[in-house]
């Protein structure tokens, strides 16, 4: 990989130095105050690396993810910018995509989307004027050739990191794993996996990844969450499309007394972590805590991950941004 | 269900299909320049439309890509994705959006492993599709190349640059079987 830093942000920065990172998702609110933003935040902040503002998803209607990320650079934090395929066209997109990076965004992820189906409104009108592959490669033309996907010139170009999804679990297996190599073509720096509750499934795929030599061309974020009982997993691998959770973790779900549910539901998140560590081309896991937020900072500190690399957040003191800042000083020198 | 679908089970036999028609077409291309790509298009629009909606349920995007995507059309795709499957998948291998439709993609990929020609242009990353060409005749964009002016950055794009596709296991047999 190149040594030059693609994006200013501080995801980024502990990718490249090896060290194990933790992404994790904060749950958009209902409502127009920028407080329960902050709230959220908080308590997910200290404990990772950087935060995922998710876009409407599950096709149900919530704050935007641009807004959540306005709020979240303003208050000096480092979120990952979820973008999907399902409410905007190309021109929307390419917009909000300048806009975040200019509000300090430095991290861009590239769904598709879950369907409208499955939302509070389906009644909406799908969009899916991009798929998540085309709108990866023109964000990656923006950011490196500096233009519109028209060709039209960018008077300064936005300074991302590209993140892609990735559901090993679901079929196609073997496409899986070569879906992934398009979508590194395509221009994704790092992937965050759908849910892993199937280990050796992840292994599997994972072996394909690193046969093709991708781990080498991204990195591999493997998404986790806790179960708060079995019911709740139930309604998740049967509502939340690409979920799979084997029925082994919802029979030992189902065993645990009452009152231990959550407990068990955090300690078989906490075994998947361990696990996953243990897989030499993993660089760091990203936790979905769905109405769960409180359990995220327990779970980190139990699969050891504490504590967190702290760097100073605003971007013009972090002594390793240097080197992209020269680039573009010669750049404009250039001209 | 759309008549001829079952001549999709032969992806083999359609792929020779396709190139045959290319070159039909690229034989008469002088002769549909001087009469004019626009007028020509109104007559063959019909022809076109009949024989890939009896097939692919084709839905006439004017770009077509049916031979890398396992002749499979992916407008039928419910979210129009032209680069694989979204990762809503279910486990029985049908479809996010129509549960009771199989995913489209789950059976594109069946069908470019039995395709020694075009079946690994799979891997060949699609471009955002030019919704003006929507409801126009494909071929005759194909010969008149409204259908390959691709945005810049998009010529070439490809992971064949890193990985190689001989290698890939799903197209090893049918490639091997050509080689033979
Ligand atoms: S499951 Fe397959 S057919 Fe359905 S929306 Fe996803 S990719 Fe398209």
């Amino acid at each position: 990989m190149e040594t030059e830093f693609k994006s200013d942000g501080r995801l980024e920065r502990v990718l490249r130095s090896g060290r194990f990172a933790v992404t994790a998702e904060l749950n958009p609110p209902d409502s127009a105050n920028p407080q329960e933003v902050y709230d959220a935040a908080l308590v997910l902040s200290s404990v990772c690396d950087a935060i995922n503002a998710t876009d409407a998803s599950g096709a149900n209607c919530h704050m935007s993810s641009v807004a959540i990320c306005a709020l979240l650079t303003r208050a000096g934090y480092a979120p990952i910018l979820q973008v999907s395929c399902r409410d905007r066209n190309r021109i929307a997109i390419q917009g909000d995509v300048l806009g975040a990076a200019a509000m300090g965004v430095c991290n861009v992820l590239c769904l598709t989307g879950d369907d409208i189906s499955v939302g509070d409104q389906p009644q909406a009108k799908r969009v899916f004027d991009f798929d998540s592959i085309q709108l990866l490669r023109t964000i990656k033309i923006m950011r490196d050739e500096g233009m519109f996907l028209s060709g039209r010139k960018l008077t300064a170009p936005p300074r991302l990191l590209l993140g892609a999804a990735s559901n090993p679990f679901v079929p196609p297996y073997d496409w899986r794993p070569l879906r992934l190599a398009k979508k590194v073509e395509a221009g994704a720096d790092f992937v965050q996996t759908q849910y892993c509750y199937d280990v050796p499934r992840l292994r599997q795929f994972l072996k394909q990844v690193c046969d093709m030599g991708l781990d080498e061309r991204v990195y591999i974020l493997i998404g986790v969450g806790p179960l708060r009982s079995e019911k709740a997993a139930e309604y998740l691998r049967t509502r939340v499309p690409g979920v799979v959770i084997p029925d082994k973790i919802v029979d030992r779900l189902r065993k645990t007394p009452k009152h231990k549910k959550r407990e068990e539901g955090k300690r078989i998140c906490v075994e998947i972590i361990q696990q996953v560590q243990e897989i030499k081309c993993v660089s760091g896991v990203h936790l979905m805590a769905y109405r769960q937020e409180e359990l995220v900072a327990e779970i980190i500190e139990e699969a050891g991950l504490l504590p967190r690399p702290m760097q100073p957040l605003a971007r013009d003191s972090d002594p390793r941004a240097r080197p992209s800042k020269r680039r573009r000083a010669n750049r404009d020198g250039d001209q | 269900m759309n008549p001829g679908s079952w001549l999709q089970n032969y992806p083999h036999f359609l792929e020779i299909l396709y190139l045959a028609t290319g070159r039909l077409l690229s034989f008469f291309d002088p002769l549909v320049s001087r009469l004019g790509y626009d007028r020509v298009d109104r007559w063959l629009r019909p022809a076109e439309e009949l024989s890939k909606r009896v097939i692919f349920d084709c839905r006439m995007c004017g770009q077509c890509v049916l031979h890398s995507t396992g002749m499979t059309c992916p407008m039928t795709c419910p979210k129009n994705l032209r680069n694989g499957p979204c990762g809503g998948v279910r486990t029985n291998g049908h479809c996010e959006v129509i549960p009771e439709m199989k995913c489209i993609w789950v059976m594109a990929f069946e069908r470019s492993k039995q395709m020694p020609a075009f079946g690994s242009e799979m891997m060949d990353l699609q471009p955002p599709v030019n919704r003006q060409l929507e409801g126009s005749s494909a071929w005759i964009n194909m010969l008149a190349d409204k259908d390959s002016q691709l945005p810049a950055g998009w010529e070439e794009a490809s992971p064949r640059r890193f990985i190689k596709i001989e290698e890939i296991e799903a197209w090893k047999p049918s490639l091997s079987q050509t080689a033979a």
